[in-house]
């Protein structure tokens, strides 16, 4: 069995897979207006959780809550189901391929037998689209990948029933309704509201406070943790911001190019303006992934190094502050 | 970043013919998106993480020939886990996941046991009890 669907990589899995299902039926959305209008951009530091042995920072809100948004934004009607067992996933699963229905998948990475050994970690919170099922294998749309590729009926059962952090529990989800008409305008106002309300929150961890925070910690790091400890956290800082998924940047260069179509949907060409603007702050949150990369590359020890890093991360705290507060203003 | 800076350096995503796609800035400063094959920064912070994973495996396995922790510590490292995770598969709360990694307590552990970490593993009781590193 197979359904009619087709395969468009993105560079972020969820908005993928978002975007990729609404195309299918109908509504046709890019990945960087479901990223935007489902309020995708964010920062949050957990230095309580710890994720590969290192602090958890995170650029992006909870699993599902970027389509959730979307969905509520533009009054679309989604089905998400989770399941206790195995055999009734399965079940429920083959069901929507028999009807016809591609099915978004929450999964976990590390048993995702056609990722390169590298990317193999205890990571719950992939997302990707079933199509298709022949006697052996299931067709898979991973929105990260260039084209699509097929899991055995074993290895998608392993992935959707992954344990740990964000555990998927074989969660399924499909729109069941999109509206004829969508005011397109309203939703991306919404979205663009909340992203600055996040990133302004007046909390320590969230948003341009978090990195600001993260900046001060980052130069205790070699004197607290021992240099390689702090070079290992300083590694996964990085890879949580340029990992596959994020479009380079820690998403800055998507939320930039959703600002740039979203100018000219709503007319509004002071949008255009802070689009370059956020592409020169992503361009600086490429920098200071260089300069970390330097510091654990040669293993160095100078804190001189890490204080550069930190007063990097400052300035990128200091331009998103401003940043965000224009957008703010620019949208109401 | 613009389209012709994205990064094509060579990298473990580019040896399994991966690319990944970026957005970047065309000349009249329009966002389109580009396939980039890796980026060195990146690349070093994940062989980073592939140093730091094998550096534990090698020292569960030396702490488990010691006769300090039972094979499951071992076990675990291999599977990239930490107590969090093995704990979630395993269906046990941590503190008895971590009792379990004392060999005197792993000694006494039934086959029912056993076999949730095995199964956890994807191996069997046997290469479990009777785990001999090379």
């Amino acid at each position: 069995m197979n359904t009619n669907f087709t395969h468009h990589q993105s560079a972020h899995c969820e908005n993928g897979v978002a975007s990729n299902l609404l195309k299918h039926n109908g509504l046709n959305i890019s990945e960087p207006m479901v990223f935007g209008i489902g309020s995708g951009l964010f920062f949050i530091y957990l230095p309580f959780i710890k994720v590969n042995h290192a602090p958890a920072i995170s650029y992006r809100p909870l699993p599902g809550q970027i389509f959730n948004r979307l969905a509520k934004r533009l009054g679309l009607k989604i089905k998400r189901q989770k399941f206790s067992n195995e055999a009734s996933a399965q079940v429920a699963l083959d069901e929507n391929i028999r009807r016809n229905v591609p099915t978004g998948l929450q999964v976990g990475v590390y048993n995702l037998s056609y990722f390169p050994d590298e990317y193999r970690f205890h990571f719950n919170a992939h997302n990707l689209v079933v199509y298709g099922k022949t006697a052996t294998d299931y067709l898979i749309s991973d929105p990260v990948m260039e084209t699509v590729t097929t899991l055995t009926h074993n290895e998608l059962n392993k992935v959707r029933f992954a344990k740990g952090a964000f555990a998927p529990k074989g969660q399924m989800y499909y729109p069941i309704q999109v509206p004829e008409h969508i005011d397109f305008k309203t939703a991306i106002l919404k979205g663009i509201k909340s992203t600055c309300r996040d990133m302004l929150a007046p909390m320590p961890i969230v948003g341009v406070n978090g990195i600001k925070y993260v900046a001060q910690q980052i130069k205790k790091w070699p004197t607290k943790y021992g240099t390689k400890k702090a070079n290992h956290y300083l590694a996964q800082m990085v890879r949580m911001q340029e990992e596959i998924g994020t479009g380079g940047g820690g998403f800055r260069f998507i939320y930039a190019a959703f600002l740039q179509e979203a100018a000219a949907i709503l007319n509004n060409d002071r949008l255009n303006e802070l689009s370059s603007e956020m592409t020169t702050i992503g361009d600086l949150w490429r920098d200071f992934a260089v300069e970390a990369s330097r510091i654990y590359k040669n293993r160095s020890t100078q804190s001189d190094a890490y204080n550069m890093v930190s007063g990097q991360l400052l300035n990128i705290a200091d331009r998103e502050k401003i940043f965000f507060k224009k957008l703010k203003k620019a949208v109401s | 970043m613009k389209k012709n800076e994205v990064p094509q350096d060579n990298s473990n995503l580019s040896k399994s013919n991966v690319k990944e796609l970026c957005y970047a800035v065309d000349e009249n400063g329009n966002y389109t998106t580009e396939l980039s094959s890796g980026w060195e920064p990146k690349s070093i912070a994940l062989s980073n993480s592939m140093d730091d994973i094998q550096e534990r495996i090698e020292m569960a396995k030396l702490q488990y020939q010691k006769g300090e922790v039972s094979s499951i510590a071992y076990f675990m490292e291999l599977n990239r886990m930490d107590v969090g995770i093995l704990s979630s598969y395993v269906g046990m709360w941590q503190w008895r996941v971590k009792r379990h990694f004392k060999p005197g307590v792993f000694n006494k552990l039934t086959d029912a046991i056993l076999l949730k970490y095995a199964r956890a593993f994807e191996i069997s009781i046997n290469e479990l009890k009777n785990f001999k590193p090379d």
